[in-house]
């Protein structure tokens, strides 16, 4: 198909703005303190818009702006909010090459994921609840003869959400659509690597959504991001990142006393048993790119199957067809529609991802393939692209039990059923796992004992608005997408109505 | 002279000069080495007691820095402490964006973790 033109180039699809100020009250608003920062592109490293620098000021006018919109926003009927919301899907549709470039070219994915993936299931992410809202009732029942129990859902009001740079659109949205289908007002913190492509989406929808509904506030953690999450006017924060950022909302939210959700991480298992080598067919292939997944988008998926254990049996064997199979994946530009591996997110990120290929090194793990940083000259000489890295190794070494976020894959070989379920069990982290045999007890069994919030099987790295996403253990509390996500974003209220004329009796 | 006792935990002169900077600007600092997802498997830095430390974290050392009055805490949660507690880390720092609430992030850096094995010795020490 060939390469999109850069942003800011003869020919792109979209522009971005030299500069983006806080979306607050339905309109661009200065920082207060007046400081910006540059945005870079990892696919060449250069910056190629700057951000207002958020500090608490602005987080209080946001919040301003969002405590006036939320009566409304949260009384208008389900069908009213429900049409926003499908109106939005609907003009994120008709953008949908706009928003994937620019998603492509803030983050480095490739863009042949963010127009087959990122975006079209964002916006079937805002008809899903849209679905989910209109078809949400209450419930009734009768607890005396003459009493009955109504429970209503109603807003929580104003709710925070930090979002990570991984998916940054993506990730808003899971976030946004079942929060406005709820009935609340956000106030959203896009993470600071990845600030600018929300505004992209901001100037396709914004027209659509009521003042204050949805207000962005740019910047960094400690300086916008903790005065959001520890604010006492919000009523929930929702947050995805990482264990240590995840104790501290959990501990604002408990000065606060105000629920969260926190999704942090994972360390997934991809488990292959022998008999899926029985045959040389296309469920062997299928199975062969579910190995592969760990190099989706550039490993930086907190699902990412970064553990692969492989049956005894067929180890030497699926293994090398693994190797081969990785070494096809097509690094390149971002914005060419043939590349399968892009640039990870930051430098930072690729520092640490080498750190821990260095460590992995140490430990006595093995390089099947990868291990480096790739150099792909020219204009993308100044990006960060790392090579997908088969490590070989046993399960107690640091880089089968810490989450490296990038395209980097540990693998090990297990006995048995129960060797399996030992090793994928033996993580701090339960967010992800997948499961591959061509035998259906198995799977199924599977399925069940591993302790994670979302075991594919015989499939990997899909994530339908209707299937619910969460982590076990250490990779956090509560779920995304899915209808319950509407619960997590709505209070209960009962209404215990007696209809009775006489006295309880009792005084 | 005695051979000083093995730690668990270092700190490069570059990333001493930000730590020295940091206290400057904030006040006492203090680490604590997250796990998990995009900006984690990172050391984080905060304000000291901005982190409520628990029953089950470990601290793992103190960093003894010029111009700075006292040791700089080092800490990471147990569970993730039994899967590390055999390396030695030293905080490091390079140039990049974003990290949580970690504090210095605005100044475009952040915080990184080199690691290595500990010697036998060295975890006969520590260990015992």
């Amino acid at each position: 198909m060939g390469q999109y033109a850069a942003p800011g180039t003869a020919g792109s699809v979209v522009e971005y703005r030299s500069r983006y100020d806080h979306f607050i009250g339905g309109e661009y608003v200065g920082p207060a303190r007046g400081g910006y920062f540059e945005n870079p592109t990892p696919v060449t490293g250069k910056p190629f818009t700057e951000m207002a620098r958020g500090t608490a000021e602005d987080v209080e006018r946001a919040i301003d702006a969002a405590e006036s919109a939320v009566s409304t926003w949260g009384r208008k009927s389900p069908a009213e909010r429900a049409g926003i919301l499908l109106s939005v899907a609907e003009r994120m549709e008709r953008n949908l090459e706009k928003l994937a470039v620019a998603e492509s070219w803030e983050n480095g994915k490739p863009v042949r994921e963010t127009l087959a993936a990122d975006i079209p299931l964002a916006i079937d992410h805002f008809r899903y609840f849209a679905g989910a809202l209109r078809a949400q009732e209450g419930t009734l029942s009768q607890v005396d003869e003459s009493t009955v129990a109504y429970h209503f859902h109603e807003p929580l009001g104003v709710v925070a959400q930090i979002i990570p740079w991984n998916f940054p659109i993506l990730m808003a949205t899971w976030k946004l659509a079942p929060a406005l289908a709820g009935g609340n007002a956000v106030v959203l913190k896009p993470a600071e690597q990845t600030p600018a492509s929300i505004h992209v989406l901001l100037d396709v929808i914004a027209d659509l959504l009521p003042a204050g509904t949805v207000n962005v506030v740019n910047g960094f953690g400690v300086e916008a991001g903790k005065p959001l999450a520890s604010n006492p006017r919000i009523r929930k924060v929702a947050f995805t990142g990482e264990t240590t950022t995840g104790r501290l909302i959990l501990q604002y939210a408990s000065e606060n006393i105000i629920p969260v959700t926190v999704e942090l991480g994972g360390k997934s298992p991809n488990i292959f048993f022998d008999d899926v080598a029985a045959a040389d067919d296309a469920f062997y292939d299928k199975a062969l790119e579910g190995f592969t997944l760990f190099a989706l988008n550039q490993g930086e998926v907190c699902t990412c199957p970064s553990r692969a254990l492989v049956q005894s049996g067929i180890y030497r064997d699926f293994t090398a067809d693994a190797v081969a199979r990785t070494k096809n994946i097509t690094p390149g530009h971002p914005l060419d529609t043939d590349t399968q591996i892009g640039a990870q997110a930051s430098n930072d990120q690729l520092e640490k991802i080498l750190s821990y290929i260095d460590i992995g090194k140490q430990e006595g793990a093995r390089i099947l393939t990868g291990g480096n940083r790739v150099e792909l000259g020219g204009e993308l000489s100044g990006g960060y692209y790392v090579e997908p890295t088969i490590f070989e190794g046993h399960n107690k070494q640091r880089i089968f039990q810490e989450e490296i976020f990038g395209p980097v894959v540990s693998v090990t070989s297990f006995d048995d059923y129960d060797d399996a379920m030992k090793i994928a069990n033996d993580t701090l982290y339960g967010l992800g796992a997948g499961v591959w045999s061509r035998n259906g007890n198995t799977a199924y069994r599977a399925g069940r004992d591993i302790q994670a919030g979302r075991v594919w099987v015989n499939n990997y790295h899909s994530y339908p608005a209707h299937a619910a996403f969460g982590g076990y253990k250490q990779s956090g509390i509560g779920r995304e997408t899915h209808k319950m996500m509407l619960d997590h974003y709505q209070q209960t209220k009962n209404l215990l109505v007696s209809y009775s004329e006489s006295a309880m009796g009792l005084f | 002279m005695d051979t000083p006792a093995p730690q668990r935990v270092a700190v490069t002169d570059q990333a001493a000069e930000l730590i020295r900077r940091l206290v400057e600007q904030h006040g006492h600092v203090m680490f604590h080495q997250s796990g998990g997802c995009c900006d984690g498997s990172a050391p984080m830095c905060y304000p000291r007691g901005e982190f409520r430390t628990g029953v089950n974290d470990v601290h793992l050392g103190d960093l003894d820095i010029d111009g700075v009055a006292e040791g700089v805490e080092v800490w990471m949660s147990g569970p993730q402490f039994e899967y590390w507690r055999h390396t030695h880390l030293t905080i490091d720092v390079v140039s990049g964006r974003g990290s949580g609430f970690s504090l210095e992030a605005p100044e475009g850096v952040r915080f990184l973790l080199r690691s290595r094995l500990l010697t036998s010795e060295e975890l006969a020490w520590l260990e015992a």
